[in-house]
């Protein structure tokens, strides 16, 4: 939550500062969308409030820590998530892209598996799970740049053949995986499972610290970087020619992506469709070009989603591991809408 | 080389690859027993019991789907789609869930065609959005059945978590043919018949896949083809999803790789597609067997890796994908 309410400070600032020195703001910065954005941040509070306090029973002080830890990731998750979606909806110049869609989260489950292949389950449970961690990370970074910083600059032009292409490696790192899984010794198999089991409701805590300072870190990256993805966003040749390195920009940017991704699915495991959702969501509610407003309002869309709909589906209906189907069910919905908007028109 | 020596040369290759699935496993019975032909009566009937089924499982099954993939393929005029990258495969384990749910007593049989029901809406639905489709990217379509296929999976992953039935729809959906057993697959063999009705549609399939205008144009009832040729492919898919489980990519790559080899030949296409697919899916068997044994692979995965890596290649490699 740390980092959502820095990003409301910072938000706030930037208002008071708008009306100090009003500038151009016609393309819809935060005076604008302030009370979408407040409204937005009275629902995710109210969500989380109703999900810490829901039902509980008992003593105060477990619920809230048991609670709290869930609360953290779940809300780790949905910031991680939607930072990565829009992000990579600017580099690849398109709104239906998103780096689980384009097969990234199977990715990092790929190279989990191969590492517990490769190196054995005695290597795996040995080491620091935190170092563990960093060093899937770090892999991940460098194959996702290399992966996909090619294919977004061969096939930009084609974005029906791109995402294609995207899906079926998703689906091919998801079978590779599946296929070591098989080939492993069963002892060793035991020890990935517990590493893999990760879902909305059992969710890898011994992850949380150090997840929380990744997700941390690259958002400051990200706050750095706004002003460059708001000129980054009005294309590649607009953008090269105000002065902006695209190409190393844009492997920057993937690699930002990527560490958002390790840490979302290393706590959570794949979620396709969810950053879609949250995207097109926020971008329908607040349809601003300015990077600082499009990244908080789906930062708290997907708190809002993940925290609400939890609440809803355990509290309500006692589904407690329903989320995931749920969110894919919804965004897959969203998105064949987008992809048959689009070839319709 | 003529059509004839070509389609002489698959089935031999096909015949070996066969006589190799009936001597690899983990019982007693090797290459050099079965060709000298003196077998001890265990070794009869492991034979009898399991070899000669399984083979015939995965040679029926792999025939049966990669021809669903060529009907699907010639209906929707697209070379990237097949049953379970549009929807059916999603939709016939939907309708699995649901006859276990309201009627776990129906016999095998009857599940089998609830679930083809099933399929053939999934079937339905898919091609009433491809019709309200404008525009007509060749990978547009591909596109819009994943993700159909991925909601109605989700849909039906939903419904077995909520009655605890998440095993079952696992072993559905992973095609697997180490459960094959004398008396357990027999129903595969309609996966043959139907092999034999795609032969005789074949050529109205294709005129089916130019677009409701040419095909009324030419003479060709519209609606009764289609629905025929999505009839067979959820047939085909319920099947082999109730005998074995899903498996996937058959349909898409097999065709493609024929097409390739071959070229296109309306109906003469059809028997090389049908080796083709038992082909694919008798080496991938055999794979999943060796590599690990006496454990196995199952063919979902095997075929999950090949298909994906075939499927990816055929993007990579074709600038347009109009069929």
């Amino acid at each position: 939550m740390a980092e959502a309410s820095t990003l409301v400070d910072r938000a706030i600032g930037r208002v008071h500062d708008r009306n100090v020195q009003p500038t151009c703001t016609s393309d819809g910065g935060f005076a604008e969308n302030r009370t979408m954005l407040l409204a937005l941040t009275a629902l995710a509070l109210l969500a989380i409030g109703l999900f810490m306090t829901l039902g509980a029973r008992g003593s105060w002080a477990f619920v809230l820590s048991y609670r709290g830890t869930k609360l953290a990731a779940i809300v780790l998750v949905g910031h991680a998530i939607a930072v990565s979606t829009v992000l990579f909806q600017t580099i690849s110049a398109n709104r239906i892209l998103t780096p689980s869609i384009m097969g990234f989260d199977w990715l990092y489950r790929l190279l989990q598996t191969a590492l517990v292949f490769s190196a054995g389950a005695a290597f795996t449970v040995t080491i620091d799970s935190v170092l563990l961690f960093a060093v899937e990370t770090a892999i991940l970074v460098g194959f996702a740049c290399l992966l996909y910083g090619t294919l977004l600059s061969s096939h930009a032009r084609d974005i029906h053949r791109l995402l294609l292409i995207g899906f079926v490696l998703g689906v091919l790192f998801r079978s590779l995986a599946e296929l070591m899984q098989r080939l492993i010794d069963p002892n060793d198999f035991v020890v990935l499972q517990d590493l893999m089991f990760a879902s909305f409701n059992t969710v890898d805590v011994s992850l949380l610290g150090v997840a929380a300072l990744v997700i941390g870190a690259a958002t400051l990256a990200t706050a750095r970087l706004l002003p460059t993805l708001d000129v980054l966003a009005l294309g590649r040749d607009t953008a090269i020619s105000l002065g902006i390195a695209h190409r190393r920009t844009t492997l920057l940017v993937l690699a930002l992506c990527a560490l958002f991704v390790a840490v979302s699915t290393a706590l959570v495991g794949p979620v396709t469709f969810f950053g879609l959702l949250v995207a097109s969501l926020a971008r329908s509610l607040v349809g601003s070009r300015r990077h600082a407003v499009m990244l908080l309002a789906a930062s708290l869309c997907a708190v809002i989603a993940l925290v609400g709909g939890q609440t809803i589906l355990e509290r309500g209906l006692g589904y407690n591991s329903a989320l995931g189907m749920v969110v894919e069910f919804a965004g897959g919905i969203v998105f064949l809408a987008l992809l048959l908007k689009k070839g319709t028109a | 080389m003529s059509h004839r020596s070509i389609l002489t040369t698959a089935g031999v290759l096909l015949f070996l690859l066969a006589i190799t699935s009936l001597a690899v496993g983990a019982g007693d019975l090797g290459f050099p027993a079965l060709l000298s032909g003196e077998l001890s009566v265990d070794q009869l009937q492991l034979l009898f019991v399991s070899r000669f089924p399984r083979t015939f499982a995965v040679l029926l099954a792999g025939a049966g789907l990669a021809v669903a993939g060529l009907i699907m393929q010639m209906l929707s005029s697209n070379r990237f789609v097949e049953p379970s990258t549009v929807g059916v495969t999603e939709s016939a384990s939907l309708g699995m869930l649901a006859i276990t749910l309201l009627a776990p007593a129906t016999p095998v049989f009857g599940k089998m065609l609830v679930a083809a029901g099933f399929g053939l809406l999934g079937a339905g639905l898919f091609m009433a959005i491809l019709a309200r489709l404008k525009l007509h990217s060749g990978l547009l379509v591909p596109l819009v059945g994943l993700i159909l296929a991925g909601i109605i999976g989700a849909g039906a992953q939903f419904i077995a978590y909520r009655f605890d039935l998440m095993q079952s729809l696992g072993a559905l959906m992973l095609g697997d043919f180490s459960m094959v057993l004398a008396g357990r697959y027999e129903l595969l063999w309609i996966a043959l018949g139907l092999v034999a009705l795609a032969i005789l549609f074949a050529d109205r399939f294709t005129l089916a896949g130019m677009g409701r205008d040419v095909a009324v144009g030419l003479g060709l009832s519209y609606g009764q083809t289609v629905f025929i040729g999505l009839v067979l492919v959820s047939l085909v898919s319920a099947v082999t999803m109730v005998s074995v489980g899903a498996i996937p990519f058959v349909g898409l790559v097999v065709p493609n790789l024929v097409s390739m080899a071959v070229g296109d030949n309306g109906r003469k296409t059809v028997p090389y597609v049908a080796l083709g697919g038992a082909g694919l899916v008798c080496l991938c068997d055999i794979i999943g067997r060796v590599v690990r044994a006496p454990y196995e692979i199952p063919v979902g995965t095997t075929m999950g890796v090949v298909g994906a890596v075939i499927f990816l290649a055929l993007l990579f490699g074709r600038r347009t994908a109009h069929g």
